[in-house]
């Protein structure tokens, strides 16, 4: 229906409040939106409601099941209040999520669109390293580099959009590629603007939908990253707190304090899945061919 | 289809020099680099770690170092592991069985359960069952796969005691009964996230087949629907799930290094951590390599069947 009116005038136009309601309307999407802001408000202001600091280090308090005296979910092997340390981490790692996904879209877009305006020999090199990227499995990738790299929260975020930019590129280029020779790229070409305008001022706000889905997206994939690696003792390291560092030590106490392992890993679970569905809704939203559905 | 081949496999070892390259700077541009488990002995004076990079051939310039590396490596001579001086490619190769046997079973476990999840999706479209797979697969996709394999094994092994926590094998008893009950909780884990990857695509290729001429062709000619389902439209929609198991492989591949860790598999995923902690560079770099050639090597293969199958794109 939409079809007729974006072959001359850029989609961008069509694209606010229609999409906006589209959004709203989508359950899982609000489910997800839900998930994601208790979360985050959690994180940020729980701490003030909690009694214990997170680097409080009580050993008679050692191992406290959920719910003993003032410790909601219990205490780690140290004694440390779990809560506590669980919305810290929860900051750091939401923190570079968001960093990720900033870091891997600005550089996505940027090689996307370069290589969709110039194409020939140039889309050919970049898309190249494109495929080269991800015919690694990103964990190896990830691990290898973190190994020899000395981790802090800065450098982990920009290790993970290392291995997280190519989605994005893929995405802008296809975008790009085909709307290059459309008559309002002529039209400014003729107008003398330059390359970089052309290419970042009028082609590139017209990929902006898939652009923010593939963003959201790559917020959930990078919490899950930073996950694996500091589970594995690469990432960010203790007593900084992440969440996939609170699960590191959990497997050797699994038998006597299963806790340990299973709050930290319902909290990944529900960050990642509430950007996931949030993601999800955006697609929706944004693409008219579903929006009948 | 020979010229296709040709200019496939052209493309694979391009990019596999390209993967090459990048692995082997990223190694060596880290800070570390590979003589610091050397200058961790203590007595170790600067003299003498001069003299190492010297025998090894580390002080040259890093281009040199890379085509050196790469003219043995192609001749077949991947280096020796500094940990214990192992040729890399048998340290590897010792490894690799047990990575393939667990992703063979978990990719086995996937594509069956996904596929007929998501051809049930398809024609039962829009109902219960379809949304409720819907959310399940988006909340199986946002699960780490190591915390997962972490409660499977709390409730499996530790609770009802059903299933062993790690390993590949009971030490002296090994029979094949042995390994499929060592096997069964690591591949279900490591299925779960291909399972829910699956039953999508599956869906809407299903979809997709469905809403076409010759399926409405079929039903007109009077052959019943479950006629219609299983003998023209399940194998045409499970083409394009060929090339998407090429492209999963990474995934798969990543996602069985964190499971061989929960679970104490011997594979590779077990071997490159370890030798990350031994700065083991050569192991390090050719497990690097290993990966991305076995992820090359199942994508020419995806192409190959899919291009063997389907005469459209044989053609073009």
């Amino acid at each position: 229906m939409t079809a007729t009116l974006s072959t001359s005038a850029p989609r961008r136009v069509l694209l606010g409040s229609r999409a906006l309601r589209r959004f709203v309307r989508h359950k899982l999407a609000m489910i997800g939106l839900v998930m994601v802001l208790s979360l985050t408000l959690a994180c940020f202001f729980g701490p003030y409601l909690l009694a214990y600091d997170e680097l409080f280090i009580d050993l008679r308090a050692r191992f406290a099941p959920p719910g003993t005296g003032a410790h909601i979910f219990g205490t780690d092997p140290l004694g440390r209040d779990i809560a506590a340390r669980l919305f810290h981490a929860g900051q750091i790692s939401m923190a570079v999520g968001f960093a990720v996904m900033a870091i891997a879209t600005t550089i996505g877009s940027v090689v996307g669109v370069v290589s969709g305006y110039y194409g020939g020999k140039v889309a050919a090199v970049l898309m190249r390293i494109v495929d080269a990227f991800l015919s690694f499995p990103s964990v190896f990738l990830l691990l290898a580099l973190a190994a020899f790299i000395q981790p802090g929260p800065v450098m982990i975020a920009l290790i993970i959009s290392a291995t997280s930019w190519m989605e994005v590129a893929r995405i802008v280029e296809a975008e790009v590629k085909s709307l290059r020779d459309r008559d309002f790229v002529q039209a400014a070409r003729m107008l003398g603007l330059s390359k970089s305008w052309i290419m970042f001022r009028e082609l590139l706000p017209n990929a902006i939908g898939p652009i923010i889905v593939a963003a959201t997206l790559t917020v959930a994939r990078a919490i899950l990253l930073e996950a694996y690696i500091s589970f594995l003792g690469y990432g960010i390291q203790p007593p900084l707190p992440s969440w996939g560092n609170m699960l590191n030590g959990a497997q050797q106490y699994l038998a006597s304090a299963p806790w340990l392992a299973i709050v930290p890993g319902v909290a990944i679970t529900v960050a990642v899945t509430g950007f996931n569905f949030i993601g999800d809704g955006l697609r929706d939203a944004f693409d008219s061919r579903t929006a009948g559905e | 289809m020979l010229r296709y081949l040709l200019s496939r496999l052209g493309q694979s070892l391009i990019l596999l020099l390209l993967v090459s390259c990048i692995g082997f700077m990223v190694l060596n541009l880290a800070p570390g680099g590979p003589l610091s488990q050397f200058a961790l002995s203590p007595g170790m004076t600067q003299e003498q770690i001069d003299k190492i990079a010297a025998q090894m051939g580390l002080d040259r310039p890093l281009v040199m170092q890379y085509l050196d590396w790469l003219w043995h490596m192609v001749r077949g001579d991947w280096g020796t592991s500094y940990r214990d001086g192992q040729s890399v490619l048998a340290v590897i190769g010792s490894h690799l069985f047990a990575t393939l046997l667990l992703m063979g079973t978990a990719t086995t476990i996937s594509i069956s359960l996904g596929a007929a999840i998501g051809i049930f999706s398809a024609v039962r479209r829009g109902s219960i069952f379809d949304h409720t797979f819907t959310v399940l697969a988006m909340i199986a996709l946002s699960i780490p796969t190591f915390w997962f394999g972490l409660v499977a094994i709390y409730i499996f092994s530790l609770n009802l005691g059903w299933l062993p926590a790690g390993n590949m094998y009971t030490v002296g008893d090994g029979s094949v009964l042995d390994y499929v009950r060592h096997l069964i909780l690591p591949a279900s884990v490591l299925a779960l996230v291909d399972v829910a990857i699956w039953s999508r695509y599956m869906r809407t290729s299903t979809l997709t087949v469905i809403s076409q001429d010759f399926v409405r062709t079929a039903r007109a000619k009077g052959l019943t629907r479950r006629r219609v389902l299983l003998r023209h439209v399940v194998g045409n929609s499970l083409v394009p799930m060929v090339t998407l198991a090429g492209l999963q492989l990474p995934m798969v591949l990543g996602g069985a290094l964190v499971t061989e860790t929960v679970f104490t598999w011997p594979g590779m995923g077990r071997l490159f951590l370890d030798s990350l902690g031994y700065s083991d560079y050569p192991v390090v770099m050719g497990l690097l390599m290993t990966s991305a050639l076995l992820v090359l090597v199942g994508n020419l293969a995806a192409d190959m069947i899919v291009a063997l199958i389907d005469p459209r794109i044989r053609l073009n």
